[in-house]
């Protein structure tokens, strides 16, 4: 059974493509669209791992970054950040907060796909 | 009639007391618990100005001459009651400067000046003989009369040389406690008790006197008047004098004024001997009130003398008969007693000040000029004050026998006054006027010396026979223009008022006529700067300008050579800690030779000082050149500083307006940040779906058809919001940056308003929301740009359909007239907008929605654009809530003027 992934972000569309590329890859996926949500969803099953929108409405996505840090629980859930907003700090401070990787839209779907297996792999190994 | 071995006795006893008076008052100084550190007894030595001349002049001059005894003691009066600043200002610059005599101020004032010095002294000595033997005159004189009267003893050897004993003894005392100590700027404490004490004794003895006429000879003193002017022979002592009366009075007045600051003796117990600057304020009354009351009773004495004394009797001795005719010799010997007070008092201090001036104004000067003045000198200095003293007495001793009694005892004084009057401007001008040179008041003060011995002391010898009379009545070579008496011609004065007019006028106009074509050297500049400008002594070391070579070691020795080696080891190490530095580091600066001048000064005079303090520290003279340049360089060195403030201040606001403009470009910058940024994410989120499906679709050409279908449709669609929101964008940049093309016209709000519900019918029916409109017909119309307008309308619209409940939604538009204008408003029962939100919601990109749905469509970009059509319309945009809990946008547009609409 394939790894599970939520995708957390706020435009319906990207969900929708996302949740499509990486059923296809072999992934099980759940997606919301706001930070409680996200962390409701987390807290019912930790993922494997959390593709998460940096401007999700609620608490933002560094926010639920830390708290996925925070708990224990949950260490093993890998987070990789999706922003719009472009920038070295954005990405570095994603990075501080323990994030495991940091894509900035507009991504490559095979290349997105290709980071997501190789975190999980790593995490594996 | 008393007998001569007894009055001796008696007067024997009196000067034994005030020598014992003395020795403690001097022994009380050494254990500090000084005897005269009082205001009274300050105001009391002040009363040294009542001299023989006072306690038996004043009888003599109200018995031939009426009140003409009065402005004598005017004149002090007015300058203690209105000239305190001027007592004070001399007081204070005196201290400073530790002066100590009248010449020696004024040399000090004009440049440390010698000549000032000598020439003050000179004439201060020739102005004061005649007034020394006048004292004596009057002691001899009152002892004659006691013993005289009724015909006693005539040719008692002993009484008929008083003059000489008398002369003697008081210069012992003035050498016995007038120059114990080298340093003449300190306080002889014994002669300022005795003299306090005998200005008792001459009051109470006056008083006595005058109570005894009043209240034992007559019925009151009422009775005295009564009766005196009822003698026909008296009737001239009421009148004041002829037709120039005032004159005399105003110059005698004057004369008076100058004095009680100008004579030796005032200068010496006012300042020199003044423990305490504050003992002065209340000198203030208690002077003048002594002044009042010992004149009080100079006219009834007199009055009561004429009337009983027998005719001829010497109008100086009346003080003395009129006792002895009554037959009260006890009461006369206390009048003698006070008499000698009076004489002794005034001898004493006027020798002892004189002594201090002949000592550093004359002869010390001139011993250094020749070189005598060795190092181990201070034996020699105190010899020469004794000697100084026992001339000057010496002096007035030979006077009186030299000159026979032409004069009264007032015109000689009068006579001393207008000699002594001759510094009077030149101290005025020298403490108020900071132009005032030495040149000036050299020239000043001797024409003014010449004006006067030719004038007044000429006419007083000369009328003993040893001039030719040719001289004194026809004048100097025979020109009538030269008569002393009458100078160019000015005839008919009162000889006192004449040659105080001219000696005056002659002084006063060389003092300033010179002083203004004369330049000052670098030294009085300095001087003049210290006196007028700094009379508080704030800033005597500063004040000085100093170059030269000299060593601090040469500088002790020196000084100690005068005030003992401990005193001035110890004046040294004070200036030391004073500037906060080791005794053994202090350099020798203008400070510290400033401070050896300062020292020397106090005892041999500030000229002296200055020369031989030059004479150790190799001053190299400073010239008015250099002064200028030295001036000139300080001034430019000020005026550049004040320049690089005045600069400063200017960088220091620059500073802060760059700091603002600054912070006002960082907040711009990082607005510009956040919009790039925002704009960045708004372009990007469309982007990443359509790439997304792009590839989606590439990389799955086997999808199914629906799936397909379905990805291409979001594509169009994100297409479709990414050319929206650039459209957007640059709607919003043409219209900041005032590029966009108004076309402004008359414009129908409600039927605009019509149109765009028109228009969003089928968006209002796809998402089945109510919407009501309620425009009514007399709508006034507003100036705007339509399809602006129209833009405007269809936001709102938009924007409420967006918010409002799905199936449940109700949208309401209405267009009202108000005062001036019109209002559009679109409510919604949607979620409503907190008022927090409420302004921010018309900024760029700041959407709020509810968090927990999806997203609201849209640029974020709408009411940005709305609000700045309507503002450049004149109108206003905002949000309320509405009465059914959503929202409500309102648009005001003003009315369209009448006069624009007809045009």
């Amino acid at each position: 059974m394939g790894a599970s992934i939520l995708v957390a972000d706020d435009e319906p569309n990207i969900v929708l493509s996302l949740e499509f590329l990486l059923r296809q890859a072999g992934f099980r996926v759940r997606t919301v669209s706001n930070g409680e949500a996200a962390l409701a969803a987390i807290a019912e099953e930790p993922p494997d791992l959390v593709l998460l929108d940096v401007m999700i409405p609620g608490r933002d996505g560094y926010a639920v970054c830390q708290e996925i840090r925070a708990n224990p629980d949950w260490h093993n859930v890998r987070v990789v950040m999706l922003t719009a907003r472009g920038g070295e700090i954005q990405r570095e401070k994603g990075l501080s907060l323990g994030a495991d990787d940091y894509v900035t839209k507009p991504f490559s779907t095979r290349e997105l796909v290709e980071r997501v297996r190789r975190i999980l792999g790593a995490a594996r190994n | 009639m008393l007998a001569s071995s007894f009055l001796l006795v008696a007067a024997a006893a009196y000067m034994g007391l005030l020598f014992v008076i003395a020795t403690i008052g001097d022994r009380r100084a050494v254990t500090g618990r000084s005897l005269i550190n009082s205001s009274i007894v300050y105001a009391l030595s002040l009363a040294v100005y009542c001299t023989s001349w006072t306690f038996f002049g004043s009888v003599g001059r109200a018995a031939t001459r009426g009140l003409d005894f009065l402005p004598i003691y005017l004149g002090p009066t007015l300058v203690f009651c209105l000239g305190w600043a001027f007592l004070n200002r001399i007081l204070r610059v005196s201290k400073a400067h530790r002066i100590t005599s009248i010449a020696d101020l004024l040399a000090s004032r004009f440049g440390k000046s010698g000549a000032v010095a000598g020439l003050v002294t000179v004439i201060a000595v020739i102005g004061s003989v005649p007034y020394i033997a006048l004292q004596l005159k009057a002691v001899s004189t009152s002892l004659k009369v006691l013993h005289d009267y009724q015909g006693g003893l005539g040719g008692s050897g002993i009484l008929r040389d008083t003059e000489i004993w008398v002369a003697c003894v008081l210069a012992l005392f003035a050498i016995l406690f007038g120059t114990r100590k080298i340093d003449a700027s300190e306080r002889h404490e014994g002669i300022v008790a005795a003299v306090a004490f005998e200005s008792i004794v001459k009051l109470v003895s006056f008083v006595a006197v005058g109570l005894f006429a009043g209240v034992v000879l007559f019925d009151g003193f009422g009775d005295i008047f009564a009766r005196a002017s009822a003698e026909p022979s008296l009737a001239q002592q009421f009148k004041l004098g002829g037709p120039l009366a005032g004159i005399d009075w105003i110059t005698m007045t004057f004369l008076a004024m100058a004095a009680i600051v100008c004579l030796p003796r005032q200068f010496q117990v006012m300042v020199v001997e003044n423990v305490d600057e504050r003992h002065l304020d209340r000198a203030l009354w208690l002077f003048p009130a002594y002044l009042l009351a010992i004149n009080l009773f100079v006219f009834p004495i007199a009055l009561a003398a004429l009337l009983t004394v027998p005719k001829g009797t010497d109008p100086d001795t009346l003080v003395l008969t009129l006792p002895l005719v009554a037959g009260y010799s006890g009461l006369a010997l206390l009048a003698f007693l006070g008499g000698l007070s009076a004489a002794a008092s005034m001898v004493i201090v006027e020798t002892v000040a004189l002594s201090t001036m002949i000592c550093n104004d004359l002869v010390v000067p001139l011993l250094l000029r020749c070189g005598w003045l060795g190092l181990g000198t201070r034996p020699v200095l105190l010899g020469i004050r004794r000697a100084a003293i026992v001339i000057v007495v010496l002096l007035g001793f030979t006077y009186v026998r030299l000159v026979r009694e032409t004069y009264g005892l007032v015109s000689i004084g009068l006579v001393s006054f207008a000699a002594v009057a001759q510094f009077f401007p030149a101290i005025v001008f020298g403490l108020f006027w900071r132009r005032a040179t030495r040149a000036g008041v050299l020239t000043g003060v001797s024409l003014g010396f010449v004006v006067w011995a030719y004038t007044l002391l000429l006419p007083s010898i000369g009328s003993q026979g040893w001039l030719p009379r040719e001289l004194l009545e026809h004048g100097a070579f025979g020109l009538s223009a030269l008569r002393p008496s009458a100078l160019f011609g000015l005839d008919g004065l009162d000889p006192v008022t004449h040659g105080v007019f001219w000696s005056m006028l002659l002084n006063i106009t060389a003092i300033v006529g010179v002083s203004l074509f004369v330049d000052q050297s670098a030294l009085e500049r300095g001087q003049a700067a210290l006196f007028v400008d700094d009379w508080n002594g704030l800033k005597r070391d500063e004040g000085r300008l100093w170059r030269g070579t000299a060593q601090v070691a040469d500088l002790v020795q020196l000084v100690g050579h005068f005030l003992g080696e401990a005193r001035t080891r110890e004046a040294f190490a004070e200036e030391a800690r004073r500037r906060g530095r080791d005794p053994a580091l202090l350099a020798a600066d203008a400070g510290t030779v400033n401070l050896a001048e300062r020292l020397l000064a106090g005892a041999i005079g500030s000229a002296s000082a200055r020369v031989l303090v030059a004479s150790v520290a190799h001053e190299e003279p400073i010239g008015a050149e250099e002064v200028m340049r030295i001036l000139d360089e300080t001034s430019q060195a000020i005026e550049y500083s004040r320049r690089l403030e005045r600069q400063s201040q200017a960088l220091e606001a620059t500073t802060a307006e760059l700091r603002r403009a600054n912070e006002r470009l960082r907040e711009l910058d990082r607005l510009k940040d956040d919009f790039v940024s925002t704009v960045s994410h708004e372009l990007r989120t469309p982007l990443t779906s359509i790439r997304s499906f792009s590839e989606i679709l590439l990389d799955n050409p086997s999808l199914e058809e629906g799936r397909r279908q379905e990805f291409l449709r979001i594509v169009v669609a994100e297409s479709e919001r990414l050319t929206r929101l650039i459209n957007d964008m640059l709607d919003v940049a043409k219209i900041q940056s005032g590029s966009v093309e108004w076309h402004m016209e008359s414009v129908s709000v409600a039927a605009v308003a019509r149109e765009a519900a028109t228009a969003l019918g089928q968006l209002f029916r796809d998402k089945n929301v109510a919407l009501m409109v309620d425009l009514p017909e007399d709508i006034s119309t507003t100036l705007a740009d339509r399809d602006r307008l129209f833009q405007v309308v269809v936001n709102l619209l938009s924007n409420a359909v967006k918010f409002s409940p799905k199936d449940a939604g109700r949208v309401t538009l209405t267009v009202v007239n108000e005062a001036d204008g019109v209002r559009l408003s679109v409510a919604d029962n949607g979620p409503g907008i907190a008022p927090a939100h409420r302004d921010m919601i018309f900024e760029r990109f700041r959407q709020v929605g509810d968090m927990l749905t999806a997203k609201p469509e849209g640029s974020g970009l709408g009411l940005a654009i709305s609000r700045m059509i309507i503002e450049h319309f004149g109108g206003r945009a905002w949000v309320e809530d509405a009465p059914s809990g959503g929202a409500v946008f309102n648009v005001w547009l003003p009315r369209k003027r009448a006069a624009a609409s007809a045009a």
